[in-house]
């Protein structure tokens, strides 16, 4: 059984509690135990670096700070817009002695950046991919799915350092691993204009339209991200995205622990796959959209 | 008391402005052992040297000290007017009050005082010095020529033309390099083959050049003047001296799987293959990867067909030497690698651009492939996917170069040239297609140059655009080109039927290495470096290795021929010689006092130390020491350091005299 | 001579002075087209100390921090870091464009969210937001369309109705006071 440290974020005990739920339900499965962070804070967002810089940091740093302080080496990150502000906080401290007292003495507890900031796709290379191609129980034959990364997993690269921001491959792996098909697609890596959702309705539906429609030419039968917020604009607003476009979709969309999940076994309800907008069952029902 | 003169120099305002020539020409005057010193403005000049001289005479001067530039820059100068003067010219020294002070301080009262110091040095070191001879190094009047592309064709023929032999070595199986595959050449538009092909003949049949194609460079020995090459001739696996060209084997060969690289993958080869069909020598080569008889020992056809017996499956690589006295290298380019695979932890490619992903997306030299008469599409604009003609091709300029984050920082200056060219061989085909050009900047530095790139403009409808570009997709069988128009202020989307990126020139593969074994300096990317980037631009620091074309740095062919010129022009002026001289400033091993441990032999980087025996009149062995080769020694003093019982030593820079500086500091 | 323009050292270790104009942010940026100007034109007036011109413009507040920009840049300039600084000027000296307010003050809302409760409270941050937004604009048809989400949010269980919050909220109202100093940034509690 290894342990990591947890930073769910407010999506995850917010409107994205399925996918809190998907990932608990995957380690679980997988006895990796997750201690979620005690008192854990919003780590500030777009709104943090847009407004205040050192807010920006101090959020992340109080988090980064517990870690510190409960011993925990690793921390898992779901949501990668958390991941990424703990990361480039981790990296501001690493690289300043100044700032790393100035964080301390904001935050109340003193903080290093020792912490290793881990995202979904990492945790599950962590386990093994062997290990978990071992524990498939259910190999997802019938899905081919479009593998979207969006911006923040691999981005900013001299950041986060996962991937290749352009053409990543990570995710195929871990399906791979599944008995899962991907496909060769072309908006990997496209911003699908989540943070645009509450000013720029139309921009938001016209990204997130190209995305689904780009996948679904290229053969995918369903879409797979790691992001609350990528899930939120593909799934939740799909409905919004056809009625904009007059276009019928039915792309179900996955987090990737929905499908580690479901090929080790684990069922919709346990991963709260049930809940999502768009009905997702193409993992059990094979149909070829294309 | 010893007789020294020290001459101090101005330089100009170069030193004077920041030392206080005067001030210190008199402090200096104070030094035990001087016997004069005086300043003047300009000491290398002929009024200068004429002082130095008729000083040394009038003064009887046992040594002189010159405190002016770095002796990298004038030491010969003022060795030559001691000569002259009847001094031994190493009983020079130089105290470097320019480089070493004036430049790099601002406050007068301490760079006066820094240089009075440095002289102060000099003097305890010439003070000691004995006087030297040079020492005489015989000659070998014979070239090594590495790489024959255009500039090693140039060379080459140049120095064999007059009179002297050459050995031209090429690791590919025919001569001719990258110009060989290109279309038509800027800004003139004439057929690179018409114009190289004939110089590839001369040069295959050139009675002073011996010929190695399909070899490379094990190693290099020796010294300038003397070297001993070993070059590897790679298992070819056709007996040269019977195969007549006649071309029934790789006609006949069922294997045709393997990408020509030639026409660099879009075409495909046999597993027996002529590198093209203007190679010199015309001979095949058999492609070990790709040969079924090779791998599994069935088919053996080529060796059937074959009327002259030339196949030879048994074929092993050879090593063979060669001395020669100078060497030119001229290894030239390849493109930056644009895809995700990489030699280089530096480069990082462009998953953006999709190289690899998308067929339709080409590099450079893929292009003048697919516009060379002589290429896959037998010069007709088709792109690879599906041959079609493209309606619409986007040109992206600096793809790797100017780029820090992904590749070079360098511009890789012919680029811009080629990428109009390009755009108007595509328009001169393809009539209503639409050539789009992104580009930062437009480099046409040259004759005739920026007026090829208006005429591309202007004459052939080329749309340039001033922005890069940031990503392709691929939609519907286009490529989407997504890019910005940075004078018009708005991003700019293209549809593409085939889009070609300008890659970067980096040094060819292997360049270190082989830079490594001829002891030749190279910067952060691999190019070789001049020893002056304006006076030797093309010697290099390792004396009697010159070098020329794209393996110094990025240039275009007429560049690269006018530099190879120049090189064989230096192999030459050293060729007009009888014999070689070197300074005589080597290491010297005390015989009697060697306790022959030989650590100096083990560490010696120039390998110009052997052990040797010590006998008596009745040839018993009197004991074990180490020796050094005069002609080998390159004067490091790695022996020194290392040498347990101080038994090795510099000659006109002994420990003695270093210990005597530090002491006068 | 030098003149340090106004609010020059919010861009320190951005490398906005390698910036060569190459606008490859623009092209792969995806809201450059509904820009006033090009995220490259942008770079520029900050170079140029053109700092306050700058903030003023709309194209600050329709980047989504989504870094491509970032990421591709081939002199390695933190380009979000500095549309971030921006949009701090920008916020400090009340100098947005009066129709992008709004992106200001939900930001606003977001961070007062945090202050109080610890945590993002969406029902709190979507209801704040929309009352302010509302007032200032009068975008009814906004304050309606993700009103009609919430059911069927509901219905999946997607929002917790009491809302979660951090325990040591006071905690975190000293991080906020330490952080914004004498101005508190939007704060209304």
């Amino acid at each position: 059984m290894s342990r990591f440290g947890y930073y769910p974020g407010c999506a995850l005990h917010g409107s994205s509690n399925d996918f809190e739920a998907s990932v608990r339900a995957c380690m679980k499965t997988l006895e990796v135990e997750l201690g979620e962070l005690n008192d854990w804070i919003c780590c500030g967002a777009t709104a943090a670096h847009s407004i205040n810089h050192t807010l920006s940091l101090a959020l992340p740093g109080r988090n980064l700070g517990i870690a510190e302080r409960d011993g925990f080496t690793d921390l898992l990150a779901p949501c990668p817009m958390c991941s990424m502000e703990l990361i480039k906080t981790k990296n501001a401290l690493t690289e300043s002695a100044a700032l790393r007292k100035e964080i301390s003495d904001i935050v109340e507890t003193p903080v290093t950046g020792a912490t290793e900031v881990i995202n979904l796709i990492q945790i599950f290379q962590r386990v093994g991919l062997d290990r978990i191609q071992a524990a498939v129980k259910k190999p997802l034959e019938s899905i081919s799915a479009a593998c979207y990364y969006g911006c923040l997993l691999t981005r900013p690269p001299r950041t986060v350092a996962f991937d290749d921001p352009d053409q990543p491959r990570s995710m195929e792996t871990v399906l791979a691993a599944l008995g899962a098909k991907s496909v060769e697609w072309n908006y990997a890596t496209e911003c699908c204009g989540a943070g645009m959702t509450l000013s720029r309705e139309e921009t938001v539906l016209n990204l997130t339209n190209k995305i689904i429609t780009n996948a679904k030419a290229h053969g995918a039968n369903c879409l797979v991200v790691a992001c609350p917020m990528c899930h939120v604009n593909l799934d939740m607003k799909q409905g919004a995205v056809e009625q904009a476009h007059g276009v019928k979709h039915d792309m179900p969309v996955y987090y990737l622990s929905d499908l580690v999940g479901l090929a080790l076994g684990l069922s919709e309800r346990e991963l709260a796959v049930n809940r999502h907008f768009v009905r997702a069952g193409v993992h059990a029902a094979p149909k070829t959209v294309a | 008391m010893a007789r020294i003169g020290v001459f101090i120099c101005w330089c100009g305002e170069n030193i004077a402005r920041t030392v206080d020539v005067k001030r210190a020409t008199e402090e200096v005057e104070q030094i035990p052992g001087v016997r004069f010193a005086i300043d003047y403005k300009y000491m290398c000049s002929d009024p200068g040297q004429t002082m130095v001289r008729d000083k040394i005479i009038a003064e009887r001067l046992q040594g002189l000290v010159i405190a002016s530039c770095s002796p990298h820059m004038h030491m010969k100068t003022f060795r030559a007017a001691a000569k002259a003067a009847g001094l031994n010219p190493y009983l020079v020294e130089m105290a470097n009050i320019r480089e070493h002070c004036s430049w790099v301080h601002q406050n007068r009262e301490e760079a006066t005082a820094k240089a009075v110091e440095l002289i102060r040095l000099a003097v305890g070191k010439v003070i000691q010095d004995k006087p030297l001879d040079a020492i005489k190094v015989p000659l070998t009047k014979r070239a090594l020529v590495i790489g024959a592309g255009v500039a090693g064709i140039q060379a080459s023929l140049d120095i064999a033309e007059a009179g002297h032999e050459v050995v031209l070595v090429e690791r590919e199986p025919s001569i001719g390099g990258k110009m060989a595959g290109l279309s038509e050449t800027f800004p003139t538009l004439d057929c690179s083959q018409c114009i190289l092909t004939p110089r590839m003949v001369e040069t295959g049949q050139h009675p002073n050049i011996k010929l190695y194609t399909w070899s490379e460079i094990e190693s290099v020995d020796g010294s300038v003047g003397n070297f001993t090459v070993t070059i590897r001739k790679k298992a070819r696996y056709i007996d040269m001296s019977k195969c007549t060209g006649c071309g029934e084997c790789w006609n006949k060969c069922p294997m045709s799987k393997t990408l020509n690289d030639f026409d660099y993958g879009l075409s495909k080869r046999k597993a027996i293959y002529l590198a093209f069909p203007q190679a010199v020598p015309a001979r095949p080569v058999i492609d070990k990867n790709a040969c079924t008889k090779l791998k599994t020992g069935k088919c053996g056809i080529c060796a059937k067909v074959c009327a002259a017996g030339a196949i030879n499956y048994e074929d092993q690589d050879e090593i063979v030497t060669e001395q020669v006295g100078a060497i030119v290298v001229a290894t030239g380019y390849k493109l930056y690698s644009i895809g995700q695979e990489q030699d280089n932890e530096k480069y990082t490619g462009y998953g953006e651009y999709g190289y690899g992903k998308y067929p339709d997306v080409i590099d450079a030299l893929q292009f003048e492939r697919l516009s060379s008469a002589s290429g896959p599409t037998g010069g007709e604009i088709r792109r690879p996917s599906d041959g079609a003609v493209p309606k619409s091709v986007v040109f992206i300029a600096c793809v790797g170069s100017r780029d820090p984050a992904k590749g070079v920082s360098y511009c890789s200056k012919i680029c811009c040239m080629y990428t109009a060219k390009h755009t108007m061989l595509y328009k001169h085909k393809v009539h209503e297609g639409t050539a789009h050009v992104f580009y930062m900047d437009i480099r046409a530095g040259g004759k005739n140059y920026d007026e090829f790139v208006r005429r591309a403009i202007e004459k052939d409808g080329a749309k340039y655009y001033r922005g890069r570009v940031s990503k392709i997709t691929e939609e519907n069988g286009k490529l989407i080109v997504r890019a910005a128009d940075t004078l018009a202020g708005v991003p700019v989307t293209i549809e593409a039927d085939m889009v070609v990126l300008a890659s970067a020139m980096l040094p060819s593969t292997g360049a270190t290495e082989l830079a490594q074994k001829l002891k030749v300096g190279y910067d952060e990317y691999g190019f070789l470096s001049e020893s002056h980037p304006k006076l030797r631009p093309v010697e290099t620091n390792s004396a009697g290795v010159f070098i020329c074309g794209a393996c110094h740095g990025p240039k275009d062919i007429p560049e690269a021929v006018a530099q190879a010129s120049a090189a064989a022009g230096k192999v030459q002026v050293m060729f007009a010689r009888n014999e070689l001289t070197r300074d005589p400033e080597i290491a010297k091993i005390n015989e009697q006092n060697c306790a022959a441990c030989y650590a100096c032999v083990r560490t010696c980087p120039y390998n110009a130390i052997e052990k040797a025996e010590i006998r008596d009149r009745q040839g018993n062995l009197v004991k074990m020491t180490a020796r050094v080769n005069p002609g080998l020694c390159m004067g490091c003093g790695t022996c020194v350091a290392v040498c347990p019982s101080k038994s090795a030593d510099i000659d006109g820079f002994s420990e003695s005299q270093i210990y005597e500086m530090i002491k006068n500091l | 001579m030098e003149v340090t323009p106004v609010g020059a050292d919010k861009f320190a270790g951005t490398s906005i002075e390698n910036c060569y104009q190459c606008g490859k942010c623009t092209a792969g940026c995806p809201l450059a087209d509904q820009m006033d100007v090009t995220p490259n034109q942008l770079f520029r007036l900050v170079q140029l100390g053109e700092v306050e011109k700058a903030a003023r413009c709309g194209a600050i507040w329709l980047c989504v921090s989504c870094f491509t920009c970032t990421g591709r840049c081939p002199q390695s300039v933190e380009c979000v870091e500095i549309i971030d600084a921006l949009r701090e000027y920008a916020a400090e000296h009340d100098c947005a464009p009066p129709d992008l307010q709004r992106i200001i003050l939900f930001q606003k809302a977001f961070l007062d969210n945090i202050r109080r409760n610890g945590r993002i409270n969406e029902l709190e941050l979507i209801r704040d937001f929309k009352t302010k937004g509302f007032l200032q604009d009068l975008s009814l048809p906004l304050l309606m369309k993700d009103a009609l989400l919430a059911p069927k949010l509901m219905q999946r269980g997607k929002f917790h109705l009491t809302s979660e919050k951090a325990k040591d909220r006071e905690l975190v109202g000293r991080i906020f006071a330490r952080c914004t100093g004498t101005h508190a940034e939007g704060a209304t509690s």
